[in-house]
């Protein structure tokens, strides 16, 4: 009897595609989710080789070539493909430096806010009531406030900088990851397999991370992937208002702010960064929402 | 273990000693509310064998998880003192007394972490309690106890979703296992597998218990199951034991109502045999509200005035039951003084 049984989940093992490729299978599915990853992909590739397949210097000023058009309209040429900025730098070199800084941004943001929610949801999870409500109150407080200008309060007090806007967007994006992992936690500590390590004699830090935070982990990195976006719009925004990265540096959402006198005029020193923008966040949401799919196991046919 | 021999019957000493266990809980309450006070447990008392199965019966919510919660150190009892090999079990000793009591629950989906290889499952205890153990003698004993479970070694490296319920459960038992404790918890450890399956658990835990010489309190709401299994029988409702002896008596000769009650609602595998099928009026009151005198009175067809306003002891020689008006042979109860 034995033996047939293991016979039996011989072959369902045999079926079973490893935990990759199954992901893989159900990331498929969702064609935009698809696309925005190659943009990703390609994105990821651009800021990691930008100075070496940019043209020129993102800072270099070529005066007396000033506010040149892109290359397919009157008056363009290839030595700067996609024109000129007002001070003559090149907007092509320009904005795949951009790509550098926002992927830096993203990266750097993600992994601040996402480990101090973490920490602070699984302790929110595992502590008594009393420090619960007080770190979820807490976090409500942050939530109550519209996200832009609390990160706006928060580089006015800090001064403006990128360094100082990263700090700040991280702050104002914590209290999401922090919900995410409570209210995780608090899911799983109700299950037996818990119980089972507290009768093993398991102690509060093993339970925390080593039996229930693995548990946890996919609707966070659902999460880290979608504020990795959000993430680089609000960098953008706070560069726009020039609270963020300053001048010269090729940030996408400095270069808005330094070009909007232009607009009228010469339409390609606004327009091109802020599709930068758009294309990069439009394609990283796209792969969220599929990675959210594929990694709900609510919305899993087998 | 030399005064052992005297003890006849029993032929061993017992492992773990209870005496009038309560657990209750506050519900409730809000910011203003006065909390209320859920009776999960009353006045239990009961021993364990190495060796012997005792087996708890009752519908659900007489509070036979909440037992199991007691008994593995989870919860602590609100009266009562509870001793495991002879060392009070008081919060102070939980932590030494860790090892010796171990459980297996109910569901065996959501009893192994989906993240760990079964080999990590099995080897977590000896991590924790005997961090000085070598990872390789862990190993070798993770791997000789799925061999005891009925699994094959190459299931060592595999996740817990690859594997049926009833292997699971096997899983389950040998992760119970791995730190040689002397008393098993087994919380309705078959009611969620197939009945095909649940014969080849039960005789694996039978099995085990004669080779390792363990305890078991086997809580269940299968009578069949328990039929297979027990030495002794103890019938809850609403967090007391209302009848308590070996086995063969409770079958046999029930006294108290609710267990006749119970055992008239096993299906028998016997078209002939005359059916006296005993059906109660009405739920198990909520154990918010225990009804004054015998809980059991305003859904037994023998309440008389007595049983609402006097609660009956429970007592006897070798099978005890609470209940002024007994079944069978059984003696009546006596009160139980106000409490």
């Amino acid at each position: 009897m034995d033996h047939a049984l293991s016979k039996e989940v011989e072959t369902q093992v045999e079926q079973r595609p490893g935990r990759l490729r199954e992901f893989w299978f159900y990331f498929r599915e969702n064609r935009g989710a698809v696309f925005g990853f190659w943009v990703f992909v390609v994105f990821v590739i651009i800021a990691a080789t930008a100075p070496w397949i940019a043209p020129h210097d993102p800072t270099q000023q070529f005066r007396e070539f000033a506010l040149i058009p892109p290359v397919w309209q009157e008056g363009g040429n290839w030595t700067f493909p996609l024109g000129t900025d007002p001070l003559g730098r090149d907007m092509l070199s320009r904005l795949l430096n951009g790509a550098r800084y926002s992927f830096f941004v993203g990266i750097v943001v993600v992994v601040v806010a996402a480990s101090g929610g973490i920490l602070l949801g699984l302790l929110a999870g595992f502590s008594p009531k009393w420090l619960d409500a007080l770190i979820m109150r807490l976090m409500d407080i942050i939530l109550a406030f519209p996200s832009l200008l609390l990160a706006l309060v928060l580089v006015a007090i800090l001064g403006p900088s990128l360094t100082n806007a990263m700090i700040a967007i991280a702050i104002v994006l914590q209290p999401h990851y922090v919900r995410l992992t409570r209210a995780s936690v608090i899911g799983e500590l109700g299950k037996d397999y818990v119980t089972s390590a507290r009768v093993a004699g398991a102690g509060l830090w093993r339970l925390m991370f080593v039996t229930v935070l693995p548990n946890c982990l996919a609707p966070i990195i659902v999460q880290a992937a979608l504020s990795f976006s959000t993430a680089i719009l609000d960098a953008a925004a706070l560069g726009f208002l020039g609270m963020g990265a300053q001048p010269p540096t090729p940030e996408w959402g400095t270069m808005l702010a330094e070009a909007r006198e232009f607009i009228l005029r010469a339409w390609w020193v606004v327009t091109l960064p802020g599709l930068a923008i758009l294309v990069t966040v439009l394609a990283i949401n796209l792969m969220g929402d599929g990675l959210r799919d594929a990694l709900d196991p609510k919305l899993k046919r087998s | 273990m030399s005064a052992v021999t005297t003890d006849a019957p029993t032929s061993t000493a017992p492992v773990v000693t209870a005496r009038g266990l309560t657990r209750h809980y506050e519900v409730g309450g809000g910011l203003f509310g006065k909390p209320k006070v859920v009776r999960a447990l009353s006045d239990l008392d009961f021993e364990l064998t190495p060796g012997r199965t005792l087996a708890v019966v009752g519908e659900s919510g007489c509070g036979k998880s909440t037992l199991a919660r007691v008994v593995t150190l989870i919860e602590e009892p609100t009266r009562g003192e509870m001793s495991i090999s002879g060392t009070k079990a008081t919060p102070d000793a939980w932590k030494s007394l860790r090892s010796k009591v171990q459980i297996v629950f109910q569901d065996p989906y959501g009893s192994l972490n989906p993240r760990q290889r079964i080999g990590q499952i099995l080897m977590e205890p000896l991590l924790i309690n005997r961090p000085k153990m070598p990872q390789s003698e862990r190993e070798e004993k993770a791997r000789e106890m799925l061999r005891l479970v009925g699994l094959r070694p190459e299931h060592f490296d595999r996740y817990p979703h690859m594997f049926s319920g009833g292997q699971r459960q096997r899983i389950a038992i040998g992760r119970a296992l791995m730190l040689e404790p002397e008393v098993l918890v087994l919380d309705e450890p078959v009611s969620a597998l197939d009945v095909s399956i649940q014969s080849s658990v039960l005789n694996l835990l039978i099995d085990l218990q004669e080779r390792m010489q363990l305890a078991y309190l086997f809580i269940s709401h299968d009578l069949s199951v328990v039929r297979h299994v027990a030495d002794e029988v103890k019938v809850m409702y609403l967090g007391r034991a209302v009848e308590t002896g070996p086995k063969d008596m409770i079958f046999d000769n029930p006294q108290h109502p609710y267990t006749k009650a119970l055992l008239s609602a096993t299906p028998r595998a016997d078209p002939e045999a005359a059916k006296e099928r005993i059906k109660l009026e009405g739920e198990l009151p909520s154990p918010l509200a225990v009804p004054p005198g015998c809980a059991f009175a305003p859904r037994c067809w023998k309440a008389q005035d007595k049983c609402r306003a006097a609660r009956p002891l429970l007592d006897g020689a070798t099978q005890k039951s609470a209940c002024f008006f007994p079944e069978g042979e059984g003696k009546p109860s006596a009160e139980a003084p106000e409490s």
